[in-house]
């Protein structure tokens, strides 16, 4: 017999010895971290960056794949007991010696996973991980120039890059409120010191917002430059159509951060059930198990008032209001819904 | 179903207002649920996963009296952890919030014969919608005994204190059949019926693997100590199932608790659902340790008016229910576990025998056994 068939029916006798719950719920109680695991990461250290942005030193489990430069990873972290999933870009190089990544993070308002890690994320802390991912990355040839256009944020995915990978020539032109608000504006200017990079900041607050127009004074030759840029939309939308206009769209890579942009209404609104690919009009106040059925879907059901939770279904995208509460739920991974006391609130999508 | 209505003094509107005095200590409750909580239902999950491991690591060396007691004693607890504070509440979605998919009602299983997802149907569904509604709610007296005065009388209830005891010492497999609706389905028609077929499979892969593990592979590693450890997980597995029967007796059979006609909950409003709730539960008093051995479920009038807040806040909630009860002279039915139990084993010798013939006058003793009943 070979050892994975051995591995395999050793296997199957510990679920018989475990079950109903399998060999790996104990084994998470000492190692969550093991290969074989499903893929957590351990906070080992906080470490201030800015007033609002801190960078989080991440060990990850054995099944991590490793990164290349500028990808991001996902990562779910309890708030408040809640396990709520973001995506941050790596900032780390890819060949840390110690196996560690690092994500840095902003704090935003109101954000309820940025505010967390950045003012109350401690050592020790377990988070989920998804393995890397991302395209906004360096491409195997080195270019032989480099112009790295970002503005707040937008850097995180940079400095992985920077940090991973060296150039001949590379001019970076960021924008930040102030001189305070820049992100590793220490190790930015290490850099400029040694040579290895030219800078320039762009002040907002003093300065106003960067008109790309700019860029022809800033960097003459950024047309014959690999680009990556990344930053608000209104940056990203203001170079993609310079770059166009000027018959190099070629050379811009950019990057968008994405947040879900959910209309939330008093109104209802447009209800997809995704599985079955049908979609009907719903008012702000029947629940949806009800459009669904009245729809043709079928759903399952229990108590049709809110205490059974057999009527649970995933929320792939958009709003729905809680009819006993008002609370709005928007949609993310792994988001559960009631359907029997939930209302669309805005255009959503049920996986039924 | 009492000729005198324990209710009878409140107005309609005052059972609306009642109601949304309730909806609001839920509503507080779901604001301030939190990292505590979570931590909290956390840290039993894990208590109870280390209890497991070292009682069968000691029970492998069960041969030694020693070492079989407290083995036995620690699975009986892990088991009780497991069913109770554990499994029944996850399963009623208690703890869905915190999005964690290995905590969550819809992933959950549990160490018991009927499959998660079915006992998820009769309980949640049926006897949570329906509480005490006869015909309807077939936890009262799952469809073995009679409860109420008002249900009829056969000659198969001379035997139900014999069957209630059988219940309580195999009471996982009496749930699996009650979930099953063993008796309704074995006519022969609905024997064939598909649907049925499957979760009759279904409960039968569970009963295999739950025998397996704990009747032959547990008992196979411990080698010499095969015997002993063989009594110890049943005697674990019988402590279990006559200490969750006894618990779950109290929740609705002692006296004083109501039960209602079919007719008496069409049009029912959520003021008049939360008060049926309400008098068909009964409490067990008793100390931190006891509440959590019943995985609160000591709080069952809590737990019936609110069965998806998490149950570490049921004895806070209930300070403020037991309020609502004075506020509205109704009657709260607590009491302490022995008391609870031997009221609802009362219950069930009584009402083995046929009623008492009805008297001609009304007198206040009558009375008095009517609200009672």
């Amino acid at each position: 017999m070979t050892s994975t068939a051995l591995r395999s029916r050793a296997w199957k006798l510990l679920e018989m010895v475990t079950t109903p719950l399998l060999p790996s719920d104990y084994l998470d109680l000492v190692s969550p971290l093991r290969a074989g695991a499903d893929l957590r990461g351990r906070i080992e250290a906080v470490h201030p960056e800015t007033g609002d942005a801190a960078t989080i030193v991440i060990r990850p489990g054995r099944g991590w794949r490793g990164h290349t430069a500028g990808q991001y990873v996902r990562i779910g972290v309890d708030v408040d007991g809640v396990r709520l999933w973001r995506a941050y870009s790596l900032t780390s190089p890819t060949d840390r010696p110690d196996g560690r990544v690092t994500i840095t993070v902003k704090a935003i308002p109101d954000g309820k996973v940025s505010n967390h890690l950045v003012r109350r994320a401690r050592p020790g802390t377990l988070i989920q991980l998804d393995q890397a991912t991302g395209d906004f990355v360096l491409p195997r040839a080195k270019p032989a120039k480099v112009l790295y256009l970002t503005a707040g944020s937008g850097i995180t995915p940079v400095m992985g890059m920077l940090r991973d990978t060296e150039f001949d020539d590379v001019v970076m032109v960021h924008c930040a409120p102030r001189p305070q608000d820049v992100i590793f504006r220490g190790e930015l200017h290490d850099l400029v010191a040694d040579g290895k990079l030219r800078l320039t900041e762009v002040h907002t607050d003093t300065d106003g917002v960067l008109d790309i127009a700019r860029l022809d004074a800033l960097v003459p030759d950024w047309a014959e430059r690999e680009t990556w840029a990344c930053g608000p939309a209104g940056l990203l939308d203001a170079a993609e159509k310079h770059w166009s206009d000027h018959g190099v769209p070629e050379r811009l890579h950019t990057e968008r951060f994405r947040p879900t942009i959910v209309a939330a209404g008093d109104g209802g609104g447009e209800v997809t059930f995704s599985t079955t690919g049908t979609t009907v009009d719903a008012d702000g106040a029947t629940p949806l198990l009800d459009v669904g059925e009245a729809a043709g879907v079928l759903m399952p059901s229990g108590c049709r008032m809110g205490i059974c939770f057999g009527c649970v279904s995933p929320l792939k995208a958009g709003a729905v209001r809680d009819l006993r509460t008002g609370e709005i739920t928007e949609a993310e991974p792994g988001v559960l819904i009631q359907t029997c006391v939930s209302a669309a609130a805005g255009p959503c999508d049920i996986e039924r | 179903m009492t000729a005198i209505d324990p209710t009878a003094h409140l107005t309609a509107e005052q059972i609306e207002e009642l109601g949304r005095e309730l909806d609001a200590i839920r509503d507080e409750v779901i604001a301030g649920r939190g990292e505590k909580d979570a931590a909290y239902i956390r840290k039993v999950i894990g208590a109870q996963r280390k209890l497991e491991l070292a009682s069968r690591a000691v029970l492998l060396f069960s041969m030694f009296p020693p070492a079989w007691v407290i083995g036995t004693a620690g699975l009986s607890v892990a088991k009780i952890m497991d069913n109770m504070e554990i499994g029944h509440n996850i399963l009623h979605g208690q703890w869905d919030w915190m999005r964690d998919p290995k905590i969550h009602s819809t992933t959950w299983e549990w160490d018991h014969v009927s499959p998660a997802d079915q006992w998820k149907h009769s309980h949640n569904e049926l006897h949570h919608t329906y509480t005490n509604v006869v015909g309807k709610d077939n936890d009262l007296g799952y469809g073995i005994m009679r409860v109420d005065e008002d249900q009829k009388w056969h000659p198969f209830h001379l035997g139900q204190p014999l069957w209630n005891f059988i219940n309580a010492c195999f009471f996982e497999y009496g749930i699996a059949a009650y979930d099953l609706e063993l008796g309704k389905n074995l006519h022969k028609r609905r024997r064939k019926n598909p649907e049925f077929r499957a979760r009759a499979k279904a409960v039968g892969r569970k009963i295999r693997k739950q025998v397996l593990k704990d009747y032959v592979i547990h008992p196979l590693l411990s080698g010499p100590s095969f015997l002993p450890t063989l009594a110890a997980t049943f005697t674990a597995n019988l402590v279990r199932n006559v200490w969750s029967h006894s618990v779950i007796m109290c929740g609705h059979f002692p006296e004083g608790v109501q039960v209602f006609e079919r007719r008496s909950i069409r049009g029912e409003t959520r003021g008049q659902w939360y008060l049926r709730q309400m008098m068909g539960s009964a409490n067990i008093s008793g100390s931190k340790a006891m509440h959590f051995m019943t995985g609160n479920l000591s709080h069952q009038i809590e737990h019936h008016l609110f069965p998806d807040l998490p149950s570490n806040r049921y004895a806070e909630v209930a300070v403020k229910v037991r309020a609502l009860f004075e506020k509205y002279e109704l009657e709260y039915v607590t009491g302490p576990l022995p008391k609870q139990v031997f009221s609802a084993w009362r219950k069930v010798f009584r009402l083995s025998l046929p009623n008492k013939k009805e008297p001609v006058v009304k007198t206040p003793e009558r009375e008095k056994e009517l609200v009672a009943a």
